[in-house]
């Protein structure tokens, strides 16, 4: 809590800032309207009209705000939360391809992290092409990937999911091994004087001990997770989904669905983030590992 | 089914090669051996997969194609580089980590702003800043100036977050010898915090390499000029020439793996003393 004073004194320079440029940044355009209206702008005026603009270069906060109420709050109100006119259904959209992703390379990435700790052949073959993996911007081929598994008769969640796997899959992988290799000589030692097979020394050990560095891949793995959702939704004709409001925003010039559309994929992210981080409190209590 | 049977000999060969060679004392040579093998298992039988089960060219192009098509085209290749790779992403990727680290060290001078912006810093570590791509787009233009706005944003908190990290990681100790040499605060800085923070720095500058190709090839998706390896992906996806599609993700692929392969030379180079770079001479 002792960060709180700070972190606001931050945000409400951010907020200030954020009002300041939309008056810089949207008043070439007032003074334009002005000009062929034949009036002279005061300043407060022209205060007024750039925080109100409906195509303005940069909405003011308070605008996106409002926009964010009417396709979410509104829309609730009028019994309408998943029509398509609403954040939420969008949001829903993403967060269930981002979910799909997710699920799918956090198995991957273990199943390849036990491979690899448990291989030596895999290990000394593998782990570098999953690091060389991630130098591949997987982004660029997004398209790609969303046509092609059209074609062969895959559509809808799954190759959105397969591009949030790929993102997702590594953090899991390089924090798995690591977790996996954490016991010391000493606790594996121990397990061989119980004569533990080695399934038991799995169960028993080595996974319980990975977990603190599960959790802290698993956040990484979300956000890159959602990220590729978005990016996803792209090039699939912007039909649903924050990535196609954004895409749809950009073509018609609706910066403030834009930036709607960001702040919700900001807080899904948060809130996604923020889960884990819950659950990894809860369980490393009950394990007893918590700091 | 010749090409079924024969990609199914080759998986077997290099699996039962790197089996070999890794159960043998680690070398210099083993280490680079046994990924090169498997790299080269996997191209073997994906040819032989698209041969032999006469995948058409549309979903997946075979290896061969892939680098008739990269050796045909080089002149197109190279325009989409220096575009989207030079101008785009390593413009945006020295202004924004250069940015980043002279903010850091203006930071670190203040406990309350530190207090202040790092938890900010990591949450919007956390966002999808790709998504900034098309108002940045909006903003700079369709060239590579807007390209490069968006490499900008996106590798900036990475980056700040690491070398504030960094930047404290020394000890009470080191801080209070530098003090009994009645140093200043420029050459704590200069001889003492900034070299400590190295490590910290290259991660984030390692981090920030693949964001940056990233960054500028997801920002051409929104618009670009007619030229760049985003702009190329998208059109000949629409167009169905897969193989021009491929060679495009070879030239990503080299440009990435060039890029951070750099880095981590230049950081080897320069954090030899840490404990992470020793006893890999």
């Amino acid at each position: 809590m002792r960060n709180a004073v700070p972190v606001l004194t931050v945000v409400a320079v951010i907020f200030a800032l954020w009002y300041g440029a939309a008056v810089v940044l949207n008043a070439p355009w007032a003074y334009d309207k002005a000009k062929r209206a034949d009036v002279t702008l005061g300043f407060s005026e022209l205060v007024a009209d750039t925080w109100s603009q409906d195509k303005p270069k940069l909405p003011a906060p308070h605008q996106v705000a409002v926009e964010i109420w009417n396709t979410t709050g509104e829309m609730i109100k009028d019994g309408r939360a998943f029509s398509k006119r609403s954040l939420i259904y969008h949001a829903w959209v993403t967060f269930s391809s981002t979910m799909l992703g997710f699920l799918l390379g956090t198995g991957l990435g273990i199943a390849l992290a036990v491979g690899i700790v448990y291989n030596r052949t895999m290990d000394m073959s593998v782990m570098p092409w999953v690091i060389a993996s991630q130098t591949i911007p997987i982004l660029a081929i997004a398209p790609m990937i969303i046509v092609v598994l059209n074609a062969v008769g895959i559509s809808g969640l799954l190759p959105k999911a397969m591009i949030s796997m790929y993102l997702s899959f590594f953090p899991v992988v390089v924090g798995m091994v690591k977790g996996l290799r954490s016991p010391g000589p000493m606790q594996l030692d121990q397990m061989r004087t119980w004569n533990a097979s080695a399934s038991q020394t799995f169960w028993k050990l080595r996974l319980p001990s990975s977990m603190p560095y599960l959790f802290t891949s698993l956040k990484i793995a979300m956000a890159a997770s959602l990220v590729g959702a978005i990016v996803g939704e792209l090039p699939t004709g912007a039909v649903a989904g924050l990535g196609a409001r954004l895409l749809t925003g950009s073509y018609y010039g609706q910066t403030i669905q834009i930036w709607s559309a960001l702040i919700m994929a900001a807080t899904l992210a948060a809130v996604l983030v923020g889960l884990i981080g819950l659950m990894q409190r809860i369980t490393l209590k009950r394990m007893g590992m918590a700091e | 089914m010749m090409w079924v049977v024969a990609g199914l000999a080759a998986w077997a060969l290099g699996w039962w090669l790197n089996h070999v060679l890794s159960h043998r004392p680690r070398t210099r040579f083993t280490r680079l051996a046994v990924p090169v093998i498997f790299g080269l298992t996997i191209i073997v039988v994906w040819e032989c997969i698209v041969r032999g089960f006469d995948i058409p060219t549309v979903l997946l192009p075979a290896p061969t194609q892939i680098a008739a098509r990269f050796a045909a085209s080089t002149g197109i290749l190279w325009q989409d580089f220096v575009q989207t790779a030079i101008k785009g992403a390593l413009t945006g990727y020295i202004l924004g980590c250069g940015a980043a680290v002279l903010l850091a060290i203006a930071i670190d001078r203040s406990p309350f702003l530190k207090r202040g912006l790092l938890p900010v810093g990591n949450f919007v570590a956390a966002l999808p800043i790709v998504g900034t791509a098309p108002i940045l787009v909006m903003w700079f233009g369709f060239d590579w100036q807007s390209k490069a706005a968006v490499v900008v944003v996106m590798v900036f908190f990475p980056m700040l977050v690491n070398t504030v990290q960094g930047l404290q990681d020394t000890e009470a100790m080191q801080r209070d010898l530098m003090r009994t040499y009645a140093a200043s605060y420029w050459q704590t800085l200069f001889k003492l915090r900034l070299p400590a923070a190295m490590p910290f720095i290259f991660n984030g500058l390692k981090i920030a390499t693949t964001l940056a190709l990233i960054g500028a090839i997801v920002a051409e998706f929104f618009g670009s000029p007619i030229k760049g390896m985003g702009f190329r992906i998208s059109t000949s996806v629409g167009q169905l020439s897969m193989d021009l599609v491929w060679a495009e993700i070879v030239v990503a692929a080299l440009a990435g793996s060039g890029f951070y392969g750099g880095v981590a030379l230049i950081e080897k180079a320069m954090t030899f003393w840490h404990p992470s770079q020793r006893g890999r001479a």
